[in-house]
């Protein structure tokens, strides 16, 4: 482990459509609300399913498995001990072509991420809320 | 069913501009009443002929310096009487106001619309980090985030260079495009920024320049981020049959783009190549005969660079993905010689952030000839005023008889 001070993160103000999303993390799982009736999967969380407006929602866990859709290496300071560079990034996430999540790339240099990297949610807990960055999938080509 | 183009009932019939720079420290409502009665004065009124006010983004307290005074301010500073008023931030970008008043124009609720936008970021960011950005918190506190931004600032992703950084890579990635292309941008401009005395930064910037600045959100470096600013810019949009009591001829508005027909998300709209100015330019060229190659100015938000690059794409200067080669060398959006005069006061690149009206205002200025030893030769007829990036966008088409 790093000595290093841990970042300042802003959190989120966790509501109960959002509650299962950020503290999913504590049981490894990366969860959105999705539609019974056709499938479809909801992000941000919304009280009827955008697609065929159902009110049937459940909470579902997903494999955690994404592609990197679009990054960026911020180099700008914003947060204290959020020490630039790191990479910010839009990925996709595996079951379904329009769910993207905003989030971090870890645990490479930012000079080897690419779009289309294969990704793995790994968690980060603050104050309660489990953080889903983004890993290299292990054993997937860099 | 025919299509009514009810914009073409409302004209341009002034505008008005404060002094603008950085770190002026004057009051925002003192520059903001400079512009508009500079702009009611332009076009041959009086402040009691004004019946509408419309202004973006209304009265609002952060981020620092983003907004001047709403409307209660400047009504009562003017007292005004109004038949017709609106204020707000949700609206197809900073121009959503001003097609807002040619709407309420069009539809006969007043003659004369006083349109302002102020801003102070740059006496409100003082020695401070950018004003624009509002990371939140900041060290600790119990600030929490919501709505959209509870998706972005848990991850260190406050700032719009961020948003559209992802958004620029993904546009290299899928098409080629390069930062010595995306350089044409604030390079065109700050050569045209040196023509314009009212501009913030004229001095000559060279590729070596672009190249070797700092990096702030890759592949956006700080010369493709705009630079915060004082001043208040203002446009009255009248009924087009008041002509004879207006001291210039009017502008007509041939077409008003305001569509958003993706979902309203920085990130999850649907193509990251573009933006809500795709549907915006869209609806635009819907309603009109008019195409791009009638076009002889574009002036162009640029709160990024690469936002820019989009709008040229999404008017058909230029097919989608095909921005880098188009502006490579310049030559195409050249203020002399070019396809199309581009950014021809420097933009908020050069010029400053007068978040979004400072491009309408430098369209109407160089429509009307006035625009000194920067005006486009050749006599311009017709020109685009967009603003606007990621989920906001507005385009105004605009002619002159």
């Amino acid at each position: 482990m790093s000595d290093a001070p841990r970042p300042f993160r802003v959190l989120p103000f966790i509501t109960p459509d959002t509650e299962p999303f950020w503290t999913g993390g504590a049981e490894g799982e990366l969860r959105f609300w999705r539609c019974d009736e056709c499938g479809h999967f909801l992000h941000p969380p919304s009280p009827r399913c955008p697609i065929c407006l159902s009110k049937q929602l459940t909470i579902t866990v997903v494999s955690g498995r994404a592609t990197v859709h679009a990054f960026t290496v911020n180099h700008q300071l914003w947060y204290p001990n959020l020490d630039p560079p790191y990479v910010i990034a839009i990925v996709t996430i595996d079951e379904q072509s329009d769910l993207r999540l905003t989030t971090n790339i870890v645990d490479v240099e930012p000079d080897d991420v690419f779009i289309g990297m294969a990704v793995q949610v790994t968690f980060e807990e603050y104050d309660g809320v489990w953080l889903p960055f983004f890993a290299p999938l292990s054993g997937a080509a860099t | 069913m025919t299509m009514e183009i009810g914009e073409r009932k409302a004209v341009i019939s002034g505008i008005g501009q404060s002094q603008i720079g950085r770190r002026i420290y004057r009051d925002p409502l003192d520059l903001t009443l400079d512009a508009c009665l500079d702009a009611i004065a332009d076009a041959g009124l009086t402040r009691d002929d004004i019946d509408g006010l419309a202004t973006y983004p209304g009265n609002m307290t952060t981020p620092p310096g983003f907004s001047g005074g709403g409307i209660t301010e400047v009504q009562d500073a003017l007292r005004l009487n109004l038949n017709w008023f609106t204020g707000g931030i949700e609206l197809p970008g900073q121009l959503g106001s001003v097609a807002n008043a040619i709407a309420a124009v069009a539809a006969g609720y007043c003659n004369h619309v006083l349109c302002f936008r102020t801003v102070w970021e740059a006496s409100a960011q003082g020695d401070q980090s950018r004003s624009s950005v509002t990371p939140g918190g900041g060290g600790g506190g119990g600030y929490r985030a919501s709505g959209f931004m509870q998706w972005m600032l848990p991850f260190g992703a406050p700032s719009a260079a961020n948003w559209i950084g992802m958004m620029a890579n993904r546009h290299f990635h899928e098409f080629g495009t390069t930062r010595e292309q995306l350089a044409q941008i604030p390079l065109t401009q700050r050569a045209n920024a040196a023509l314009n005395p009212n501009a913030i930064y004229r001095e000559p910037m060279t590729m070596d320049d672009y190249l070797s600045v700092r990096m702030v959100s890759t592949p956006l470096c700080l010369y493709d981020c705009d630079v915060p600013a004082d001043g208040s810019t203002a446009i009255i949009v009248s009924r087009a049959d008041a002509e004879p009591d207006l001291r210039k001829p009017p502008l007509r508005i041939e077409a008003v783009g305001t569509a958003l027909r993706g979902r309203p998300s920085w990130d999850q709209f649907d193509d990251l190549t573009t933006m809500a100015l795709r549907d915006a330019a869209a609806m635009m060229w819907e309603r009109t005969d008019l195409t791009a190659a009638d076009v002889a100015i574009a002036e162009l938000y640029d709160g990024f660079s690469f936002i820019t690059l989009c709008w040229l794409e999404a008017l058909g200067f230029c097919g989608h993905g095909e921005g880098g080669p188009f502006i490579e060398g310049g030559t195409n959006i050249a203020r002399v010689g070019g396809r199309v005069a581009l950014n021809t006061h420097g933009g908020q690149l050069s010029a400053g952030r007068l978040h979004g009206y400072g491009f309408l205002h430098e369209a109407c200025v160089q429509l009307w000839g006035e625009g000194g030893d920067r005006q486009v030769p050749g006599d311009p007829a017709v020109a685009i005023a967009a603003a606007g990036g990621g989920p906001l966008a507005a385009s105004l088409l605009l002619r002159r008889d």
